[in-house]
């Protein structure tokens, strides 16, 4: 079972919730979490992993053979990036354009163009408190997410219970985050800009055919719109958590709840149940991308 | 180390001073801070307003903006397969790098969310069935608020945040300050350290960026510094909710002076700022409460080293 913990707004609790919920559920099955956050991975700094292998992750740029090349031009004419230019007799490539498409390479007559992979982050994997733990960084400079997420999500497991942290937003990041996941726990706060955010999410999840529940986080402070709309909408909400200072405090030195206040044990393990069931429970509709059917 | 914001004025004459509120970390109060700064601007009426965080736009939401214009965005092409010229022979597939393209029953068809745009499937096509189409993935719009022009957009869930609709939106902002004699380009960023966030840097006056007083905001704050540094843009730091925990707030002062980075103020945690957000508006507008005075103080500090006008106090 692949859960995705994903909000459209930053800052609302995603990292919160996946270390609490990946704590409490280890108890009783396997448990991975992925922290699939790769610009601002937090997850390690509450579960504080021992890392025992860490990853390069590359992207292929082209070099070209200055022997071979003709200077037809070609490669220049079929990237879609602007990453090559073909000016007087001299090919330029520019890397941090380049999507590592491989177009160049395979057009181009002369065979005159190679490529060589460039760092751009790393992805590391360890253990913590009984659960496995993976996640990526970007390096800072960096613009493309990614291609980090795709080598984290590679190490994603088939069996036992994977929760997948997501970055916020509804782009590629998000998107690559979430894909794949058979539920997605969406959180959530009572604001404006929660609630705007969400419907953008929810919009992501219905494009990519994932179902979906909703935690409200900070539940105390803002209004009921978050509330109605998931009542209009059908998305069942799984939890309400008010403002808990201590709680805040805890976070804000790294500690999680569950580990620091025992009361927050059962919060985390009835939540933990009612979006196992509704996950269990749901049937995935596939809504056809573009208008191309799969 | 990290350049102290002012060194460099990179004000010209005619060109808008450009502040960027960015995070690192989500949910700091980027948008909160940047519509407070759209209102204290308001009196000069000398501030055009970004919202470069197209992938999920706030700023709006307590600006009161009245909708002027709206255009479609189109990011890339993506590939579509005339299924009557497709011999599934599967070229197209073994050739796309981004597994956008499956195969079923003999003929092929591309994932819209997955295909990147490159082409090289319209190439390798033994039978022309692959066509590049436009795809619009967006819209950005130009809106009146009661504080000055917003420029703002929405990317459709989904898409590929290239940073190309942040730099769309960037450049009408500047064009707007411009043509009507306006020099200051307020833009509210993104969170994150990637491309869209990149694009709502490059070539500001000044970055602010908004920390957080946790070991998670500290990390993430160090992260999008280390972009300030890498691309040559000068950076400030506030701490919002500061007294959520005074530890970290003060570990966040010392890297700062550590690396030579002024910390412009100090906001604490107030409700006033979410009950303002809830009627719409920014909270200097509404609140004379403890976060409105700071955010007030910060203003001024950040337009003073914006426009070259003021020396950091942590310049060595």
């Amino acid at each position: 079972m692949i859960l995705s913990i994903a909000s459209g707004k930053g800052g609302t609790g995603k990292t919160t919730v996946a270390t609490n919920l990946a704590l409490t559920l280890s108890g009783s099955a396997r448990v991975q979490l992925v922290d699939a956050d790769v610009e601002e991975p937090n997850a390690h700094i509450f579960l504080k992993p021992a890392f025992m292998e860490t990853e390069q992750v590359t992207v292929p740029v082209p070099e070209i053979d200055e022997d071979r090349c003709t200077r037809c031009g070609k490669c220049a004419k079929v990237c879609a990036f602007n990453a090559i230019a073909v000016i007087k007799d001299h090919v330029l490539v520019f890397p941090e354009l380049c999507h590592g498409c491989g177009g160049c390479s395979l057009l181009c007559p002369e065979r005159a163009v190679v490529e060589r992979p460039r760092k751009i982050g790393v992805v590391e994997a360890g253990v913590s408190c009984g659960i496995e733990f993976v996640h990526g960084k970007l390096n800072p400079g960096e613009a493309f997410a990614p291609p980090v997420t795709r080598a984290v999500k590679k190490r994603v497991r088939q069996d036992g219970i994977v929760i997948v942290d997501a970055p916020p937003g509804t782009s590629c990041p998000a998107v690559e985050a979430v894909r794949g996941s058979d539920f997605c726990l969406l959180v959530t706060e009572p604001t404006p800009f929660g609630l705007s955010d969400l419907e953008l999410a929810v919009e992501m999840l219905e494009k990519l055919g994932i179902p979906a529940a909703v935690i409200i986080n900070r539940s105390d402070i803002g209004d009921e719109k978050v509330d109605r709309y998931c009542e209009e909408k059908g998305i069942p909400v799984v939890g309400r958590i008010p403002f808990d200072r201590k709680v805040a405090e805890a976070y804000a030195r790294g500690l999680t709840a569950v580990l620091t206040f025992p009361e927050w044990r059962e919060v985390y393990a009835s939540l933990g149940d009612r979006v196992l069931n509704l996950a269990r429970a749901a049937r995935p509709s596939r809504a056809p991308a573009g208008d191309e059917r799969r | 180390m990290i350049k102290a914001a002012g060194q460099t004025s990179l004000h010209d004459k005619g060109q808008p001073i450009q502040i960027t509120v960015i995070s690192g970390k989500g949910g700091t109060g980027k948008t909160s801070i940047a519509g407070c700064f759209a209102a204290l601007s308001a009196p000069s009426g000398d501030a055009v307003f970004a919202d470069c965080d197209v992938d999920a736009a706030n700023l709006a939401l307590i600006l009161r903006p009245t909708l002027k214009e709206t255009h479609g965005f189109t990011a890339s092409k993506k590939a579509r397969i005339d299924p009557q010229r497709c011999t599934g022979c599967g070229e197209c597939a073994r050739a796309c790098r981004s597994e956008a393209i499956t195969g079923r029953d003999g003929s092929f068809a591309v994932d819209h969310l997955l295909c990147e745009g490159c082409g090289i499937c319209s190439h390798v096509c033994p039978t022309g069935a692959v066509a590049m189409e436009d795809a619009t993935s967006g819209r950005w719009f130009i809106s009146d608020t009661p504080y000055g022009p917003l420029v703002h957009a929405r990317l459709s869930p989904g898409e590929e945040n290239s940073g190309k609709l942040v730099t769309v939106v960037r450049n009408k902002a500047k064009e707007i300050a411009e043509s009507q004699g306006r020099n200051i380009l307020i833009i509210d960023g993104p969170p994150g350290i990637g491309c869209p966030v990149i694009a709502s840097l490059a070539g500001v006056s000044c970055a602010l960026v908004v920390a957080e007083p946790t070991l998670s905001g500290i990390h993430d704050m160090e992260r999008v510094l280390e972009v300030c540094r890498h691309f040559g843009v000068p950076a400030t730091v506030c701490i919002n909710r500061f007294d959520l925990h005074e530890q970290s707030s003060r570990d966040i002062e010392e890297f700062c002076d550590r690396n030579g980075i002024e910390v412009v103020g100090r906001i604490p945690f107030d409700r006033a700022v979410t009950e303002a957000m809830v009627r719409g508006l920014p909270v200097v507008e509404c609140s004379d409460g403890e976060a409105s005075k700071k955010i007030r103080r910060i203003w001024g500090r950040v337009l003073e080293i914006a426009s070259g006008a003021g020396q950091p106090t942590a310049a060595r």
